[in-house]
């Protein structure tokens, strides 16, 4: 693209100019008026930043932790923060905040996989749905409405019980029972873009399905998607955690946030830091995640502007 | 008409659930010809012109374009052949796509070669500026919109075009525009076009001859002069005629 090696005054002139000379600078013209809208949100900002960090911090756990998360010192135990151990040790005295970094790849990363399965999945069984109607709407949505009956972590329990606890277990669970809500959304919005001019207008192109509901209307209902995944992310750290509490997510010598707070419970009254940081780290989440999706709504969502 | 008509509607009945919206329907365009379908708003002509479209299932009855008898789903080549502008230039332009976007779109559905040179070409047609290429359509006036509107419908080089109400979103000023703009392109392109519009002024701008709906019936059908000598006898025709005097008065 020719304008990122542009100087800086006039890249931002390139985006915002009003007669772009190619796709892309109207799309990335497009984006760039979204981050100026963002922007304004100080909120927002904050989440995003909150939230690139701690992919960061998770990311960059080798280098960053002080301690091998693993490395047990019994005599060390329930030690308070200090310089030697930044966060205190845990109960086997392993070092805190080198779990917690590690910890935060094991949670985080569940979440991103749960994302990963889930948003799609929805996108195409609503999209699919709303646009076919008929039989495969109903064939679909009751399907939907099955999974959407059970209570979230009552299924993922039966789940992971009837599996081997584990990671893989609770990502697979927390995704069987998160993707109803996106297909009803992904449908609802379908339902509303389906009988407009501008999708007869392809339709008279003759167009197949497919076509129509992958290039025209499945981009129409990704920003309520976007908005509602980031809203809900502090829901399935949430789960996640709290899979791993009840000792059914990520097992013990792995150190996931909810895992830690579970094996740390019992000393909550007279060594009460060591399952405070873990309960901070994925309070500071789910807030930062919460923030994102409420700034991304304001920006996104066509109905608010 | 000694040639075969390019549009031919017989016994055409639409039925929205239990709502019999279109009772009956005959006419017939020849080729090169505008016709003019005129009523009150919920009088079916709308919807006369979305089943020719197939934009409506449940209508039964006979349609044909160019001799062949048209079914419930349509093909590829009969999107070729055929093609709409909506009213409302607003909604009919795809909200998250540039105007680029939109003109390609049709010419990657039928494989069209050389898409670069069409889609300026298809600006130019209808005088819209260069500049307006890569825009969305927030960007663009609702003149420019149906400008748009109607370079997507005549890119993939169609023979019948089908206007519903093209002009009654646009300001007064704008509305003279897109019409000519019509009649030029009707000429250039040979086009047979089927108007419809709840204004008789602009009825009598563009087509030789035209049907007067009610109730989705047709209960009178005159040509342009007629209408013009004031020979309708239909009582809502002149009922229509002494309203658009009024307004226009």
């Amino acid at each position: 693209m020719s304008g990122t090696t542009q100087p800086a005054g006039t890249r931002r002139d390139w985006l915002l100019s009003d007669t772009p000379a190619s796709r892309a600078q109207a799309r990335w013209g497009r984006r760039y008026q979204l981050w100026l809208a963002f922007r304004r949100n100080p909120l927002a900002v904050a989440g995003l930043a909150v939230v690139l960090a701690m992919l960061v911090l998770a990311i960059a756990a080798p280098l960053l932790a002080t301690h091998d998360p693993g490395a047990q010192s019994l005599a060390n135990r329930l030690q308070p923060p200090s310089a030697e151990h930044w966060l205190g040790t845990d109960e086997l005295g392993r070092d805190t905040w080198s779990r917690l970094l590690y910890g935060g790849r094991v949670t985080l990363g569940m979440v991103v996989a749960v994302v990963i399965l889930v948003a799609p999945l929805g996108l195409v069984v609503g999209c699919v749905a709303g646009y076919a109607g008929g039989l495969l709407d109903k064939v679909l949505m009751r399907v939907t409405d099955v999974f959407l009956a059970f209570p979230r972590l009552i299924l993922a329990l039966a789940f992971v019980a009837a599996m081997r606890p584990g990671v893989e277990s609770a990502v697979i669970a927390i995704a069987l029972t998160a993707w109803p809500p996106y297909a009803r959304l992904a449908r609802a919005e379908t339902l509303t873009i389906r009988n407009t001019d501008y999708i007869a207008a392809v339709q008279m192109t003759g167009a197949s399905p497919w076509r129509i509901i992958w290039k025209h209307v499945a981009p129409m209902c990704l920003p309520s998607l976007t908005v509602r995944v980031t809203l809900d992310m502090s829901s399935i750290i949430l789960t996640a955690a709290g899979l791993g509490f009840l000792g059914l997510g990520a097992q013990p010598p792995i150190p996931e946030w909810g895992t830690m707070i579970a094996t740390a419970r019992r000393f909550i009254l007279e060594q009460w830091w060591v399952p405070v940081i873990p309960g901070l780290a994925i309070f500071t989440a789910s807030l930062a995640f919460n923030l994102l999706g409420d700034g991304l709504r304001d920006v996104l969502d066509p109905k608010q502007r | 008409m000694s040639e075969t008509p390019m549009i031919e509607a017989a016994g055409l009945d639409v039925h929205f659930g239990s709502n019999h919206v279109v009772r009956d329907i005959a006419f017939q365009v020849a080729p090169g010809e505008t016709y003019g379908l005129v009523g009150e708003s919920g009088s079916g002509k709308s919807t006369v012109l979305r089943t020719i479209a197939g934009l409506v299932t449940g209508w039964d009855g006979t349609l044909r374009v160019a001799g062949q008898q048209l079914g419930p789903r349509r093909d590829r080549a009969f999107f070729r052949r055929v093609q709409m502008v909506f009213q409302d230039p607003y909604g009919s332009l795809h909200p998250r796509q540039t105007v680029d976007r939109i003109l390609a779109e049709p010419l990657e559905v039928h494989g069209i070669e050389g898409a670069e040179a069409r889609i300026a070409r298809a600006l130019e047609e209808v005088a819209l500026p260069r500049a307006a290429r890569f825009r969305y359509p927030h960007q663009l006036s609702g003149g420019q919109r149906q400008r748009v509107a109607i370079a997507r419908a005549l890119i993939a080089d169609p023979s019948v075009l089908l206007l519903d109400e093209p002009t009654s979103a646009l300001d007064v000023s704008v509305q003279a525009e897109v019409l000519n703009l019509l009649a030029d392109l009707r000429v250039a392109r040979q086009l047979t076009c089927i108007l419809v519009s709840h204004n008789l002024a602009v009825i009598g701008h563009l087509c030789g001859r035209l049907a007067v709906m009610q109730h989705g019936r047709i209960v009178e059908e005159l040509t342009e002069a007629q209408l013009r000598a004031g020979e309708a006898q239909h009582p809502h025709t002149r009922d229509l005629i002494a309203l658009s005097h009024e307004l226009e008065g």
